[in-house]
């Protein structure tokens, strides 16, 4: 049996858990779901559609708003008390925080970021990135069981869950909980300043990376927006380094937009920043390395200096 | 206040890697290293923390004999003293086994703050840090944007997915795992290289053997999901070819 842990804040539920069901459903023919939070039978009713065994809600006061002592105690009382053979999670900035001790606390196995599950003889292999993404990687996991795996954003499509024919029976399990054993004291979830720039409404994008070496050759990628009637959008390091503000960032920690046109210049393609991007029409790269990941999603790539390609480029558009 | 920092030695980020012939990991014996961006940060929030609060800040690395070169570099940066735990096997190793190493090297010394990365720009588990909080038996937090200290209590900023964020509250000890872009790195003076060299470093060996929890079967390069169409040539051809298959053949401007 596989149990899917699913995620929710305010009894909304995050789109990756339906992925991690659909990973689940493609694995095993027994699947259970796990609810974890303060009664949030909406999540527990819509989860129900999907075709597994039970939906498991673990409701306690203390478990209202997500910490990682609250989860990891509550999580581990479940695991042990019903001994599936594998545990899957999303792998959200969520999962990262408590999925990792969670495990070790239970001395088991922890595979994060997988983008699929292969069979060899009896045993599963765990398919996930390396070195941010120029290579994958065949991992197994060693030990007891369970083993827990964590899946990326997108690997596995939410609409391929398998609904059941009728709603899936909805249990509660007990879990002992006090508040000595959460050590963190949240606050309320906020956003910084509405974001001053909407990418995700931007019908052309010019995004730029590591490449573009020095805050004053942004101004070349300025002209090449402004050629193509594009925004300007950047990766992390780009931000991180102040050369571009940070609502302008694409990707898992920035915006997540799907344009007619993006055009990738220095951009190596990190995961964190294709899980924003690449679900745009076009994708055009330009990098120096033939090897940079950003090329496996491209339409259309360029292998070369950008500083001698993009002013040819502005010099096309303009004639 | 005492600040431990974990630092991982990685293949440097432009380095042309090449799977080996375990067809398991990459060649990278004649590679250059450099410290895990990550904790590049880290290094630097320890340094602006004992900057404002006193104390002081010690630089932690698990790995073969070259990790000597990150810790150098950290010592050179500002970090006070090192421990470097010592053994060929943490080469590859996976993130529980180094934070074994870490927790048994680490655990004597009380510190009231241990930072690292969130994640290694090599494996990119994204598990060392948080299981070492586990061993340690602190409370954590990870991917932090801010940290603020006082009367023991230590705040953080906690980076949320999409633009949100959060703070969170906690009792020293604890373990934060710190985001890229926390702050602006400090590169090392001439001063600090040469300060580096009387800094001492406390060399140990792991404990007991330690168990793996994965095994990694086989490295390669990932199948393309799309045919990308590659546009050779001069630079002048390639951008008139570029914007002639935007215009006709993709259409999008």
């Amino acid at each position: 049996m596989i149990l899917v842990i699913t995620e929710q804040r305010d009894g909304v539920l995050h789109q990756a858990s339906w992925e991690a069901v659909v990973a689940a459903q493609q694995t095993a023919q027994a699947v259970q779901v796990l609810v974890v939070g303060a009664g949030q039978t909406k999540v527990a009713d819509d989860l129900a559609a999907a075709d597994v065994e039970s939906v498991r809600m673990v409701n306690h006061p203390l478990l209202a708003a997500y910490t990682p002592d609250g989860f990891i105690e509550a999580i581990g009382q479940v695991v042990t008390a019903i001994e599936p053979e594998l545990v899957f999670l999303p792998h959200t900035y969520q999962t990262r925080e408590f999925a990792p001790r969670l495990a070790a606390r239970l001395q088991r196995a922890l595979v994060t970021d997988c983008v699929a599950i292969k069979r060899r003889e009896d045993r599963l292999v765990f398919v996930r990135p390396m070195f941010q993404g120029k290579f994958v990687a065949d991992v197994e996991p060693i030990g007891p069981k369970p083993h827990f795996a964590s899946f990326q954003i997108g690997a596995f499509r939410p609409d391929a869950v398998v609904r059941g024919s009728c709603p899936a029976a909805i249990q509660t399990h007990e879990v002992t909980l006090n508040a000595e054993m959460i050590r963190q004291d949240v606050e309320v979830p906020f956003q910084e300043a509405k974001q001053a720039v909407d990418l995700t409404q931007a019908e052309r994008i010019v995004a730029v990376g590591r490449g573009i070496k020095s805050r004053d050759s942004i101004e070349l990628v300025e002209r090449l927006a402004a050629a193509l009637g594009a925004e300007v959008a950047a990766s992390r390091p780009i931000c991180d380094s102040g050369w571009l503000p940070m609502d302008r960032q694409v990707g898992s920690s920035g915006q997540t937009v799907s344009p007619k046109l993006y055009l990738a210049l220095g951009i190596s393609g990190a995961i964190q920043h294709l899980v924003g991007m690449k679900g745009s029409r076009t994708i055009v790269a330009i990098n120096k390395d033939a090897e940079a990941p950003i090329f496996e999603v491209a339409d259309f790539g360029i292998v070369g200096d950008l500083f001698e390609i993009v002013p040819a480029i502005i010099a096309a558009l303009e004639s | 206040m005492k600040i431990a920092v974990c630092v991982k030695q990685v293949v440097t980020r432009d380095w042309p890697l090449r799977v080996d012939d375990t067809q398991a990991w990459v060649y990278d014996r004649d590679a250059s290293f450099e410290m895990n961006e990550p904790d590049a940060y880290a290094l630097e929030e320890a340094l602006r923390l004992k900057e404002r609060h006193g104390g002081e800040v010690v630089v932690c690395s698990a790995g073969p004999a070259r990790v000597a070169q990150v810790i150098r570099e950290a010592l050179a940066r500002g970090a006070d003293r090192a421990i470097r735990v010592e053994s060929d096997d943490l080469a590859l190793a996976d993130g529980c086994v180094v934070a074994e190493a870490l927790a048994a090297a680490v655990r004597q010394e009380q510190f009231d703050l241990v930072l690292t990365g969130l994640q290694s720009d090599d494996q990119g588990f994204a598990q060392t840090g948080v299981v070492l909080a586990e061993l340690l038996d602190i409370p954590h937090a990870t991917i932090i944007m801010e940290v603020q200290i006082s009367d023991g209590r230590v705040r953080v900023k906690r980076e949320l997915e999409g633009g949100w964020f959060q703070w969170v509250a906690m009792s020293t000890p604890a373990l934060l795992t710190i985001q890229s872009g926390i702050n602006q790195l400090r590169y090392a003076t001439l001063k600090g290289i040469m300060a580096a060299k009387k800094k001492p470093v406390r060399v140990v060996e792991p404990e007991t053997e330690l168990a793996p929890r994965h095994k990694i079967l086989a490295l390669y390069v990932p199948e393309k999901a799309k045919a990308t169409r590659l546009i050779n040539g001069p630079p002048v051809e390639v951008a008139a070819e570029l914007v002639k298959v935007l215009k006709e053949d993709a259409r999008v401007i």
